[in-house]
């Protein structure tokens, strides 16, 4: 259960082509992510997929069997909306259990998935509260409680950390992946921030106005991104990207070299240049190096501290073993 | 923001509108009390001293307090059932994406602009006269006998035309309500497996709960009150008399002030109590 092909999928509103003809197979039990910029049409692709967007043209299979043309609720889809979409006037309880009310299933079996549902998610204590009287981790809990009790084949989460505070993130990202390793369902997650995509993801598909920019998992796309917006896109903080002369050194229109794969010194090195802003974590320092002429600024990690102040002189040396090269069409070059 | 002298300052600001407001509530308030317990005949003689809870009892023991009060719910209660069931389902249909969007608006408002005696005239006249109106035509041409509809449904003609100039109104809140539903709840309905037709009850429904309060409570308070849609049509003949029209006929067909004034008592308090009931029932709406 739950492998999912898209087959030319294409969609348009009226005469604007948002996602063009775009093939893609998502296996069994796999945690994909799709991520992209705002507006990439990574939230209408998994509105295709849910049904609740229908196809211009294309097919969508799931388990093998043509879904194009059937409704939501008979794909065996289960859906987390970004506002989590719970019903206000239904307690947690009802929340849960209205989807399966709505397939006639039998009182005790419905009260057994969802004591299970809510011993899994702790729920447990909240059972008969109204969403309103919930904080923000706890409905996100509630709206995952109402899938799961559908096992279905396949989550489609979209968005659903973007409404929490950063800590609770942190919290709800490990939460989610435990349940995926826990239930082993295929679950396709849409996200725009890139650090939930690398740390959650078995296989992420990065779009870019309805395109498919790459696919591959998450150190792959670290590693080898296919063209210059994959290497721009992935990686906290970006990937330095220098065009010019120095470029053409390694005969390529464009190098990158990541902010971690480069030495820095206050004596010698590669690239010359000075330090305007210092970030300290203290477990990283970031610089932002400026008047090395290669490019407006390069942003450069050094593990733990390292003492150097705005203004003071600074050597850069890459490291070439992870050196990325792009032709003038922004394609990787091996 | 609020400090101590800003609030006062407050206080000494809305002093003036609040007294003017009182004052208009009360002295009206007042004087039908005083002469509900008056026996004052203008007509006849003038103010003749207290009477005590006579005219209470004569107004209650006539024969025509009763039927007054049953046409009076009947048309309150059969009004609120048209324009709240047609309101949703008007409002879920102007809610759908159309050519024409605001002109078809602003016409479903349109008959909420149209002073209730002009639009009582022009429903008496133009559609349900017997003779010349558009549904005795309809009805000769279906070669039936034209309906005597202030004769014969003399309730029912006064429910449909309350209803169209009060149909608006519900139209209106309920429209704005469903606007501000999360399209995604019912997204998530719908992948939840609930059809149309459920996603209706158990979703649309108790969202509009609120405003359906609300529009019964602003309709009930303002229908108990009808006046104009009696007095141009039936004239409170054939059972169309409701609490408000006796008060009336008692005060100025039997120039009777106390006993009028006596029903007057009474509709306030049948108000409060239908007001307080309804406050509650928004009260618990409006917490959850």
């Amino acid at each position: 259960m739950g492998r999912i092909t898209l087959d030319k999928v294409e969609k348009r509103f009226g005469d604007v082509q948002v996602i063009p003809p775009l093939d893609l197979t998502i296996e069994e039990g796999e945690f994909v992510v799709f991520v992209g910029p705002s507006g990439c049409g990574k939230s209408t692709l998994l509105r295709l997929i849910a049904g609740l967007e229908d196809v211009s043209g294309g097919q969508i299979r799931i388990d093998g069997n043509d879904a194009t043309m059937i409704p939501p609720a008979k794909r065996g889809l289960a859906m987390v909306f970004q506002s989590y979409a719970l019903y206000p006037h239904m307690s947690v309880r009802k929340n849960i259990a209205f989807p399966l009310k709505m397939a006639g299933m039998d009182k005790a079996e419905q009260d057994r998935r969802i004591d299970n549902a809510a011993k899994i998610l702790n729920l447990t204590d909240y059972i008969d509260r109204k969403p309103g009287q919930l904080s923000g981790g706890q409905r996100q809990r509630v709206a995952i409680g109402r899938a799961i009790v559908r096992e279905p084949a396949a989550f489609l989460f979209d968005e659903p950390l973007s409404n929490l505070d950063a800590a609770l993130r942190v919290g709800m990202r490990l939460e989610i992946t435990e349940l995926h390793s826990r239930l082993k369902t295929t679950m396709i997650y849409v996200t725009h921030d890139q650090v939930e995509a690398m740390t959650m993801a078995d296989k992420i598909v990065v779009l870019r106005a309805g395109h498919i920019e790459q696919v591959g998992s998450p150190l792959e796309l670290y590693r080898r991104p296919r063209n210059l917006f994959v290497a721009g896109f992935i990686g906290s903080p970006k990937m330095n990207l220098i065009a010019g002369a120095e470029a053409a050194k390694h005969n390529a229109t464009t190098i990158g070299i990541r902010p971690e794969h480069m030495g820095v010194s206050k004596t010698e090195g590669m690239w010359k240049g000075r330090v305007g802003v210092s970030e300290h974590l203290g477990s990283d320092t970031f610089f932002y190096v400026h008047d090395t002429g290669l490019t407006d600024g390069i942003t450069v990690r050094v593990p733990g501290e390292f003492d150097l102040k705005s203004g003071d002189t600074v050597y850069l040396t890459p490291d070439m073993t992870h050196l990325h090269k792009f032709d003038d069409k922004g394609l990787r070059i091996e | 923001m609020a400090t101590k002298a800003s609030r006062t300052a407050a206080r000494i600001m809305m002093a003036p509108a609040v007294i003017l407001l009182l004052g208009w509530m009360l002295v009206p308030l007042i004087m039908t009390l005083w002469f509900s317990f008056r026996n004052y005949l203008p007509l006849r003689g003038g103010d003749l001293g207290f009477a005590g809870f006579d005219n209470y009892a004569r107004f209650f023991s006539s024969s025509a307090f009763w039927p007054a009060v049953g046409a009076t719910m009947i048309i309150v209660i059969g009004t609120l059932i048209i324009t709240v069931t047609l309101g949703v389902l008007l409002a879920l249909l102007l809610d759908q994406p159309m050519w024409g969007q605001g002109i078809v608006r602003i016409l479903v408002i349109a008959p909420f602009f149209v002073m209730p005696t002009v639009s009582a005239l022009v429903w008496k006249n133009m559609f349900l006269d017997s003779v010349n109106g558009l549904f005795a035509h309809v009805a000769r041409f279906f070669g039936a006998a034209p309906v005597e509809w202030m004769i014969q449904a003399p309730l029912s003609s006064i429910i449909l035309i309350v209803s169209w100039q009060w149909l608006p109104f519900a139209t209106l809140i309920l429209l704005t309500a469903i606007q501000s539903l999360d399209s995604e709840q019912l997204e998530a309905a719908e992948i939840d497996g609930a059809p149309k037709v459920k996603r209706f009850w158990y979703i649309i429904v108790p969202h509009l709960g609120r405003s359906i309060t609300v529009v019964i409570l602003i309709q009930t308070i303002f229908l108990l009150s009808i006046f104009a849609e009696i007095y141009v049509t039936t004239a409170g003949a054939f059972g169309s008399k409701t609490l408000t029209y006796l008060i009336f006929q008692r005060v100025l067909e039997s120039q009777n002030v106390g006993l009028g004034s006596a029903g007057g008592v009474f509709a306030i308090i049948l108000a409060n109590i239908v007001a307080i009931f309804l406050m509650r029932i928004v009260g618990k709406n409006l917490d959850s």
